[in-house]
Order: C-alpha cells, then structure tokens, then sequence
C-alpha cells in the first residue's frame, strides 16, 4: 500500500535517453535548433492564415471598384483626435481632375471611418458554415471605401485580402504537389533498391533523364496545352500534376539511398533471419528508421512546389484568374511601368520569400534530427 | 572510359527523343487542327488558302493519319532543319528565333561561369574559416540565394535601380545595337549588359553549390592526411588547395550536370522580367498564342541544346578528373 504512493524515481540523463522512444530522441535534438523551430512556428502561422483566410481579409477579393484603383497603402490609426482609443481609416472622395474631367478618388484625411472588430463584411463558407464575420472590416462604409492596408491593385481589388486568399492556394498546392511527388517518389525508389538489376538501372536512368531536362519550358508548354473553358478547379489540379510530373526524382533518389543503406543493417538481417516477411521488414523495420529523412525531404521538395507554381501563374501560364495565388498577384507587379506606378504590388514578394526560407530552415533541421543516434 | 563516354551519349540520345516526343505533344495538344487555325488566322488578316493549298498543307503535315505518322514526318522535317512556320509571326520558325537562341545560351553559360567563378573560392573561403564573421554573411547571402527565387531578384533589382538610381537595367544591348548588326562595338556593348542578368540567374545555384562545397571541405578538413601534411610543413595554403580541396571538388563537379539544364530554364523566366532578347519572352507568348510550332519548336531546341551543353560538361570533367576516368575502366 505504501508503495503506490512512492514517486517514480528520478532517471539520470543517461537512462532516460536510453528509453527514450525514436521519435522522442528526435524531437529532442529538432528542439536544439532554435532557426528550425522558429521557422517551424512561422510555417505553421502561414498555414493557419490559410485555413482562415477569408476571417482575415476585409473586402471580397474578388471585387472589382474603378474608383479605388491604385488606392496607396493606408495605415490603420488607433487613437481619435481626441485621444481616445478607436482605430479607424481614412475615408475616400471623389475629385473632379481639372484637365481631364475624370472622376478620380483620393484619400480624405478629414473623414475617419471607424474599425470594428468581429463586424460582418462579404460572405463566404468556412467549413461548410456560411458566415460573413470577419476579424476587422468598416463600421459605416460608404461607396468606395475600404480597409487598404496593402493599397489597392488596378482593377480597385484590396490587396491584402488577395494576398491573404492566395495564401491558401499557393501553400495547398505545395501540400498536393508533393504528396503526389511523395507517391511516385516512394514507389519508384522504394521499387528501384527493393528489386535492383534491370529495374533499378532502368528507373536510375529515366530519373538522370528527367533531370537533365530543362523543367520550365516542359512545364510551361504542358500548361499552355490545357484547355481554356477549364474550370479553375481543374487547372489547379493539371498544374499541380504537371509539377509534380518532374519534381518527384529528388524524392525517390533519398528514398532509394535510405532504403540500400538500411538494407544492410544488422537488425533487418536479425529480422530476415528470425523469418519475417519482406513486407513486416519493411514496414515494421525499415520504414521507421527512413520516414524522419522523408519528411526533411518533404519540408525541402514543398518550398521548391511553391516557388514553380509562382513562377508558372506569374509568366500567365500556371492558374488563371480568377483563382487567386500568390504568383498570379506578382504577375500584376511585372512591368517596371506598373512597379513605378504602384510599388506595393510587389507585397506578394514578401510571403513567398518568408515561407521559402523557414521551410528550407526547417527542412535543414529536421534532416539533422532525422538521425538521431548519428 | 569510351564505355562511359558511349553510355553518357546514349543517354543523351534517349533524352533527345523523349524531349522531341514532349515538344511534339505540345504542339498536337491544343485542340483543333493546325491547318484549319492557320487558314482561319489568315483569313482573319484578309489574306485567302485555295482548297488546293490547304490539302497541300494537310498532307505535308500528315493530318488525319495516325499519330505516329506525323511524328515520323515533323520529326524527318525538324531534322532536316525545317522547324514549320510560325502563326503568329508567318515567318518560318527557325527565322523567328534567330539569334535568340544563342543568346540564351550565352547567358546561361555565363551564369555558369558565374557560378563556378563564386562558389568555389568562397566555398573554400567559408569552410577555412569557419564561423568567422565572412562565414556568416556568406551564409546568409547563401540563404537569401535559396529562399528569393530569381525572377522575384529580377524584379526587386529592377524596381531598385528605377527607384533610387534612376536607371533602367533591362536589356541586353543598348537601344542603338538592339537591332543593328554584329559588330565589335555591338559584342562589347553586349558584354557591358551581361553580367548583370547573369548574376541574377547564378545566384540560387551559387547559394547551393557554396553550401555543398563548404560541407565537403569540412569534411576533409578532419581527415587525418590534413594534419600529416600540416605536420610535414607544407604552407597553409598548399597543404588546403593540393588535397582536400580536390577531394571536396567530386560531388560539386558531379551536380554541374543538373546546374546547366537548372540554369536554362531560369534563364527564361528572368528574361521576360527583365526584357532580355532571349527565346523567354518568345516561348510565353507563342504558349499564349498557341502559335503551335514556334512553342514547340523553342522547347526542343532548349532541351537538345541544353543535352548537348551537359555532354560536353561531362566530357570536360573527365578531362580534369582522372578518377572519373579510372572508375569507368
């Protein structure tokens, strides 16, 4: 009886990293590195804004207005003139321009248009429930007005809540991308060292093949080739394919690497000679010593989907709009005249640039972790 | 070493095929008949087929047979140097692409140069001296190499120079040569343009190569013959460049392979960007077009060029490397 209430006695460092679980022995040293958990966290943020996206955007992004074309960023005050604490923006007005006679629309510092929180803005569907509460949006909009914290595109469409909404697109390409690279990846390397002779020699070549070939121009002629009354949808799944159509050797090469090194370890022979079957060695064996390494390959292969998407939709030829992703935003900020006219175009430069780098820091730590009685 | 010289032609043979059945699949992929679209884009600039023609066409194109059939005739016609005509343009294709052509090639070897130019030293560099100060900053150059994918370099260092030097750095040629004849003056003024775009499209694979070679160095750094040589007396300097240096050099003489062809493809998104009379802007716009054989055509030239690059890089390498030529025997 006295027994159950002695404590578990206190393990040395030694002892409790002896018992300690592969997975656990993993986390342990991926914690170790500060620049990949940081980069960890910013991935995360970046696919949680992606499942929130249109919580988080203030305007439809799909709305056109020709009023509020080329609107400059503008800031979100917090404070009113009297002190108090009320964030609001600037209104618009319109002018009559004195030598074209056109009705053009600029900022009206005189106006304070009030921020709410929570407040009902455009309507959209999340998880299936349709809502239209949004974290911020106006009080009392009048025509034209609007939260520009990113300014507005030419068409009058507010860039930040486009930004926002192509954070989904883009980040799920990558997602689908390269779970379909993962699959032939796996498969063909797993196939490849599993069988070797001819088949390896012949799945070793069709990869060299592959990648000496120039990608971007395939790729870009398999677009052009889809057809063009295609609904959005299915444009996004033909670029995703064709993507990961030649991006899936690097996969397969790590796969096909782990899995030869494996094979002559002492505990697969163990587990052969106490006559366990090829698939029991495999899966039980052999897939839980490699999956860390294809996971840090995976974290590496997702940054490469995002940055070929990007650059298909901004050459015209990835996604179309109106889908909305990031590479499709950059094509509006392409021609230096447009650049010069509205440099905050180029705002979708800034989530492409930050989500390529944590991932590839959290891909170098989790490939240092992936080993971690190394 | 003709074993491996025979297997590596071989190899670029079947890439050659593969690539020409992928550029002929984009040419047949767009829906529709090309000979209808042609005769239909003529007539809407006014000009008239006779019936007579257009079957004269059809046949010449092999339309209505099976697939492989008129594979078989573009392919015999493309090897005889007949690349088909362009839609858009209604000038053969091989005339359309011209100088381009070269010039993508141009700047894609340069950027290879660039590459190896930079990486190597500072790869030596950074492992040396590791965890100096330079180490950092070219780790972190390293990095923004990687996570800044090269048409984004192109577009920041556009705006850039627009926006605080009040330049315009676009082009390969100034507005005076673009058009006019080779000439010396021409080649210099090309040589002045260089460099600029040809950085901008070195810098991921620089940043890649910089960390390999670093890693490899390191390596080798702490193999036990360093310290015997140090022990020997030989200089600094000698004791690093005549061994582990080669050692370390294996892997990154390996990936040139996958550079050039990574390199050609980078080199067509950054000349849309940055205006560069290369076969980019012509690609995209004959895909947008469908401008059927110009699109097709530009992707297999691409890919047969950029074979023909890696043989040779291979070749080149086996020269230098006399393990590679060992191995083979």
């Amino acid at each position: 009886m006295f027994s159950f209430f002695r404590r578990q006695p206190k393990l040395s460092q030694a002892e409790r990293y002896a018992q300690a679980t592969q997975f656990q022995l993993t986390w342990w040293r991926f914690r170790r590195h500060r620049v990949a958990m940081v980069s960890g966290v910013i991935v995360a943020l970046f696919y949680l804004v992606a499942v929130g996206a249109d919580f988080l955007a203030t305007t439809d992004p799909h709305a056109t207005d020709a009023r509020t074309s080329y609107i400059a960023p503008q800031p979100i005050r917090l404070f009113e003139d009297d002190g108090s604490f009320q964030p609001y923006v600037s209104g618009l007005k319109g002018v009559r321009d004195p030598k074209t006679f056109k009705l053009i629309y600029t900022v009206d510092p005189s106006r304070h248009v009030p921020i709410q929180f929570f407040g009902h803005g455009y309507s959209y569907s999340f998880l299936g429930l349709d809502t239209d509460v949004h974290l911020f949006s106006l009080k009392t909009p009048e025509r034209g007005d609007g939260i520009f914290i990113l300014g507005t595109d030419q068409l009058g469409r507010d860039v930040w809540s486009r930004l926002i909404v192509a954070t989904r697109v883009s980040l799920t390409i990558g997602l689908v991308g390269v779970t379909i690279s993962l699959f032939l990846g796996v498969l063909l390397g797993g196939v490849s060292a599993f069988y070797g002779g001819m088949v390896d020699t012949v799945i070793q070549r069709v990869i060299e093949v592959i990648r000496s070939m120039p990608t971007i121009p395939l790729w870009l002629g398999l677009a052009a080739a889809l057809p063009n009354d295609w609904s959005v949808t299915q444009v996004y799944f033909s670029i995703t394919v064709i993507i990961s159509l030649l991006a899936w050797t690097d996969l397969a090469r790590v796969v096909r690497g782990k899995f030869l090194a494996l094979r002559e370890e002492e505990f697969v022979m163990a587990a052969e000679l106490a006559g366990a079957s090829s698939g029991r060695i495999i899966f039980r064996h052999m897939l839980p010593s490699f999956l860390s390494h294809i996971i840090a390959a995976v974290s590496l292969a997702l940054p490469a989907m995002i940055i070929s998407e990007t650059s298909l939709s901004f050459l015209g030829l990835g996604l179309r709009p109106p889908a909305i992703s990031w590479g499709i935003l950059l094509q509006d900020a392409q021609s230096i005249q447009s650049l010069a006219l509205a440099p905050w175009l180029l705002a979708a430069a800034v989530p492409v640039i930050l989500v390529i780098l944590a991932f590839n820091f959290l891909g170098d730590g989790l490939r240092d972790a992936a080993d971690p009685y190394g | 070493m003709i074993t491996f010289i025979v297997r590596r032609l071989l190899l670029g043979l079947f890439t050659v095929w593969l690539i020409s059945m992928l550029a002929f699949a984009i040419i047949q992929l767009p829906p529709g008949d090309f000979v209808d679209s042609y005769i239909a884009n003529l007539a809407a600039g006014g000009a008239s087929v006779s019936a007579d023609e257009a079957n004269a066409m059809r046949k010449l194109y092999g339309m209505g047979q099976p697939i492989y059939v008129q594979y078989g005739k573009w392919i015999v016609r493309v090897v005889a140097g007949d690349l088909g005509e362009s839609m858009e343009w209604r000038r053969p294709v091989a005339e359309v692409i011209g100088d381009r052509i070269w010039l993508t090639l141009l700047l894609s070897f340069a950027a290879l140069l660039v590459t190896w130019g930079l990486a190597l030293p500072i790869g030596i560099f950074s492992a040396v001296r590791q965890y100096s100060v330079a180490d950092y900053i070219f780790t972190l150059i390293g990095f923004i190499g990687i996570a800044v994918p090269n048409f984004l370099l192109a577009l920041i260092i556009l705006y850039a120079a627009f926006r605080y030097l009040g330049l315009s750095v676009g082009g390969l040629f100034s507005a005076e040569y673009a058009l006019a004849p080779w000439t010396w003056d021409k080649v210099k003024d090309l040589s002045w343009h260089l460099p600029l775009p040809a950085m901008i499209l070195a810098l991921s694979g620089t940043a890649q190569l910089i960390r390999i070679m670093r890693a490899n160095l390191l390596d080798e750094l702490r193999k036990p013959y360093v310290v015997t040589a140090r022990a020997k007396g030989l200089s600094e300097m000698r004791t690093i460049l005549k061994y582990p240096v080669r050692a370390a050099l294996n892997p990154f003489a390996s990936n040139i392979a996958y550079l050039f062809p990574y390199l050609v493809s980078g080199s067509i998104i950054i000349s849309i960007v940055l205006g560069l009379p290369t076969v980019g802007p012509l690609l995209v716009r004959a895909l947008i077009a469908q401008d059927v054989y110009l699109g097709g055509a530009i992707v297999l030239l691409l890919g047969v060029l950029t074979v023909i690059g890696t043989f040779i890089s291979d070749l080149v390498l086996m020269w230098v490397d006399p393990r590679l030529r060992h191995q083979m025997d």
